[in-house]
């Protein structure tokens, strides 16, 4: 049974990676996975130089869900260079760093940095962090700056590169085509929605940054429904996220056109949970008499074709 | 050696209508955990809630022949996981993982601690008084809370061979007002060195810190967060500190705390 996939240029021993911003490092993790067995991890997303971060409370729970304002605390590029990349590279870590800047300059300097370190696999290119000010979706929410982005650090680096696209916008795939025709290896969606929670007997907001994103099971049909439209528009790989909580989820968002999945929230719940992604995943397969996992990838079975808009699209 | 143990449920002692202690069958857990440490509880099955709620242990459960055999977690029903917590019923599972966290650092004879709780900050402190009376320390806990009613399991503390301050808010028993007044008071009139350990509502923490801290006292803080996961992954539980170089920075209640020195807090 083979459960690799090929990510553009990567290639990954299962379709399972550990979600930026939920894995810290992924050295917190381990003592508790072996981070060799999962197909990838994200970092935490990294910065230039270090970064304090919000105010607590950073975290809230909402229905079937969660909503965060981290503000992308991190020890930057640097340190992560040197404290963390070394024992993630003896621990045979796919290391996927996620990168964030304020300005082009400042995502090609990360990936020049980057490009010379040994043990990067891949660049995730943050545009969509809902939760500061500058950067983040400054250019994920605009074409002509994703673009503008994209191109600058596909001329930096022969690194595979993975714009991580805002759910925040009108029509995903816009964006996904926008990152393809700029030259990414890959794109991987959806961060999380913004949205707001409000203590109504106080009548403050839940999280200091006011608002934050949301991610958890409760946002799962969206981001199928917004993979399914990027790998509809796109011919590179499509990475999918979103409120995966079990292998069911998993093969729903391969089905509906992922090669890859990240898993974010889920891992807080059960820090344990990848040994158990893969081993359903296995018996799925087996049950569907499949031989491997990447046969699934855009498997959907439709009565008829559907037109070329969006899936869901305005009325 | 962390550990995610599909828990049965002992017992559930109910103290009051808001709080109970909830045991746990977890042995390996049981054998490392240490005073101020925590586990993770996954309340419910389902998504509901769907993150698992922090809870520290409150005491190590022992079978017949002496042998660890769980934990407790002292709990207050304040939202939808802690009233899981409060209707769960024995033989039923729960996700619990730990050990986790940095715990208190207990002192030696001949120093005397001080432990001071306040409401369901009363936690950490039977498996601390246990250490520490290991160690030929005489620990003494000052406990506040809103009521006598809700001072708990005082017996146990008196078995460990704990002197008690009690201080209520109406004043139904000890002292009235908060535990800060025969705190104050003790630190004026007892020349010691005995470290004061902690864990209450952050307006308390802050408040015995700066006492501490006037008088000359060593402090550990239990600090309470929101925590998205335990482990270190999710940044969500951070306390201002004040690193080694004089900079501060947000560190990790789960990783770097619980319980972290009074000097290293930066208050607000």
């Amino acid at each position: 049974m083979d459960l690799s996939v090929q990510v553009g240029p990567l290639h990954l021993r299962n379709p399972l990676i550990a979600a930026s911003g939920c894995f810290g490092y992924g050295l917190e993790y381990a003592d508790v996975v072996d981070l060799s067995s999962l197909g990838a991890i994200a970092v935490k997303g990294l910065f230039l130089g270090e970064r304090d971060g919000h105010p607590p409370p950073r975290i809230v729970e909402t229905p079937s869900g969660m909503l965060k304002a981290i503000g992308l605390q991190g020890i930057g590029v640097r340190r992560f260079v040197r404290e963390k990349l070394p024992s993630l590279r003896e621990r045979g870590a796919v290391v996927i760093v996620n990168i964030c800047g304020s300005t082009v300059d400042e995502y090609v300097e990360l990936a020049r940095i980057l490009s010379g370190e040994e043990g990067v696999a891949a660049l995730e290119l943050n545009i969509s962090c809902p939760n500061v000010k500058e950067g983040g979706l400054t250019f994920g929410c605009n074409l002509d700056a994703t673009f503008a982005v994209v191109s600058a650090v596909r001329r930096a680096t022969t690194l595979p590169i993975i714009p991580k696209l805002t759910p925040n916008v009108t029509d995903i795939a816009s964006f996904a085509r926008a990152s393809e025709d700029a030259g990414a290896d890959a794109v991987s969606l959806v961060n999380t929605f913004l949205a707001m929670a409000i203590d109504v007997e106080t009548r403050r907001p839940k999280l200091s940054n006011v608002v934050g994103g949301l991610s958890g099971p409760a946002i799962r049909p969206i981001a199928v429904r917004m993979v399914y439209d990027c790998w509809r528009a796109v011919k590179i790989p499509v990475i999918g996220m979103g409120g995966i909580a079990g292998a069911r989820d998993v093969i729903e968002f391969m089905i509906a056109g992922a090669t890859a999945v990240q898993v974010g929230t889920a891992s807080f719940v059960d820090p344990f949970i990848w040994g158990k992604l893969e081993a359903g995943i296995r018996g799925y397969l087996e049950r569907h008499d499949l031989a491997r996992v990447a046969d699934l990838i855009g498997s959907l079975r439709l009565e008829r074709p559907i037109d070329n808009g969006p899936a869901a699209g305005c009325a | 050696m962390k550990a995610d143990v599909d828990a049965i449920v002992l017992s559930n002692t109910r103290l009051s209508p808001l709080y109970n202690v909830l045991a746990l069958e977890a042995p390996g857990i049981a054998r490392e955990v240490e005073p101020g440490q925590f586990v993770m509880l996954k309340t419910s099955a389902w998504d509901v809630p769907l993150l698992r709620r922090p809870y520290s242990v409150f005491e190590i459960v022992h079978d017949e022949a002496g042998r660890p055999l769980g934990v407790s977690v002292l709990s207050k029903r304040v939202g939808v996981g802690s009233q899981q917590v409060y209707e769960a019923a024995p033989g039923q599972h729960l996700a619990c993982l730990g050990p986790l966290g940095r715990p208190f650092t207990a002192v030696d004879a001949p120093s005397a601690a001080w432990m001071i709780a306040g409401g369901v900050g009363l936690a950490p402190f039977a498996t601390l008084a246990a250490a520490l009376r290991r160690r030929g320390v005489a620990p003494t806990l000052f406990y506040g809370a809103r009521t006598g009613a809700e001072l708990f399991c005082l017996d146990l503390f008196t078995r460990l061979g704990v002197r008690l301050e009690l201080a209520t808010e109406d004043g139904s028993r000890g002292e009235r007002g908060p535990v800060t007044v025969p705190l104050e008071r003790a630190l004026a009139t007892t020349p010691a060195d005995a470290p004061v350990m902690v864990y209450g509502p952050e307006a308390m923490l802050k408040a015995v810190a700066l006492l501490a801290r006037r008088h000359a006292r060593p402090s550990q803080l239990a600090m309470e967060r929101l925590m998205g996961c335990g482990l270190g992954g999710c940044y969500s539980c951070v306390v201002k500190v004040r690193g080694e170089d004089g900079g501060t920075h947000y560190g990790r209640a789960c990783l770097d705390g619980p319980v972290f020195r009074g000097d290293e807090i930066v208050w607000d």
